[in-house]
């Protein structure tokens, strides 16, 4: 690992990956090396259920500027569901 | 080596298992040239993306030129599945313990120094945080007769870097390092950066070790890997070039 900058944190909630959906249990963010994606450093988004063993896992890898874009999308919508009397917590 | 065309040549590659850190059984994929030998050998550091096909090719690539060469899954503990998958988890996880991860390499090593075939030399080779991996065990597992870094990162660690897992910055155990240092960089890498690089330097001539260090202009971090961006043909080549003639002179 060249940053190690990364954290888990518990979801609840549904993802679909190869061979279909399952139930999520936790969603591991790095600032590191990519995989996939053509950058040096890539945000990335790794919605796993380690109960159910390392194939449980849907991958994204995002540079910088889409990362902030989809924390600010987040954020929006979730406010204008707030806002709307959508969300109950 | 180089093999004329009417020259014997042939490999075993395969995938055993060793005993690693304390005792623990690990995988670890082999590949020795055929006939008597006796063959130097290496040992063979995967990076963070884990235990993968570039790794194997590359641990090959050392036995086609003459090494007995030895790559072990510093994941092993983490489970099965795809490298990838793999990697993700122990990501997630902070990183395999420094600890842990010199005590796998010296159960490599001493696999590579227990073949019939083996001169007794045993190299190190990593990269990015395989390198990392190669210069903690080259200081801190006696035995290696030189140590490979291609662009490791956080060999310098800044107080707030490290972890229970990661205790102490590689560089903190130049003073034991009892080995010649190759280093690969790229300019534009950003870990190692250049300045960082030349901090390792300076440590390795505060303490009097041997080294010698190549830093490639227009070349980034992994500038090896043909399957990424980041490649630089005729950097990787002239990189390549130099760890055979580094390991021709400290290892054989």
């Amino acid at each position: 690992m060249c940053t190690m900058i990364a954290t888990q944190i518990k979801v609840a909630g549904s993802g679909k990956a190869g061979n279909g959906w399952f139930t999520l249990g936790e969603a591991n963010v790095s600032y590191d090396h990519p995989f996939e994606a053509p950058f040096e450093h890539a945000l990335s988004l790794d919605f796993v259920n380690e109960a159910l063993g390392p194939s449980a896992r849907v991958s994204v890898e995002l540079d910088v500027a889409s990362a902030r874009q989809l924390v600010d999308t987040i954020n929006a919508i979730l406010a204008k569901a707030d806002s709307g009397g959508y969300i109950v917590e | 080596m180089q093999y004329a065309t009417n020259q014997y040549e042939g490999m075993i590659a395969e995938t055993i298992v060793i005993p690693g850190h304390n005792g623990d059984p690990i995988g670890a994929y082999v590949a020795r040239p055929l006939g008597p030998g006796p063959f130097p050998a290496i040992v063979v550091i995967h990076h963070m993306p884990g235990w993968d096909e570039w790794y194997r090719e590359v641990t090959r690539k050392f036995a086609h030129h003459g090494y007995i060469a030895i790559s072990p899954n510093l994941y092993h503990r983490a489970g099965h599945g795809i490298p990838e998958d793999i990697a993700v988890q122990v990501r997630a996880a902070g990183g395999v313990p420094d600890d842990q991860v010199v005590g796998d390499v010296a159960g490599a090593l001493a696999y590579a120094v227990a073949q019939p075939t083996c001169t007794g030399k045993v190299a190190v080779f990593g990269t990015c945080s395989g390198a990392r991996h190669a210069y903690l065990a080259a200081c801190r597992a006696p035995g290696f007769a030189a140590i490979i870094n291609c662009w490791g990162g956080r060999v310098t660690m800044e107080p707030q870097e490290l972890s229970p897992a990661q205790p102490v910055a590689p560089i903190d155990y130049t003073k034991d390092l009892a080995c010649p240092v190759l280093g690969i960089f790229g300019e534009e890498d950003s870990s190692p950066t250049p300045p960082q690089v030349a901090l390792l330097e300076q440590a390795l001539i505060a303490h009097g070790k041997t080294y010698e260090f190549h830093m490639y202009p227009d070349a980034g971090h992994g500038f090896f890997y043909y399957d990424r961006p980041a490649y630089r043909q005729a950097q990787a080549m002239a990189g390549w070039k130099q760890i055979w003639a580094f390991l021709a002179q400290y290892v054989g």
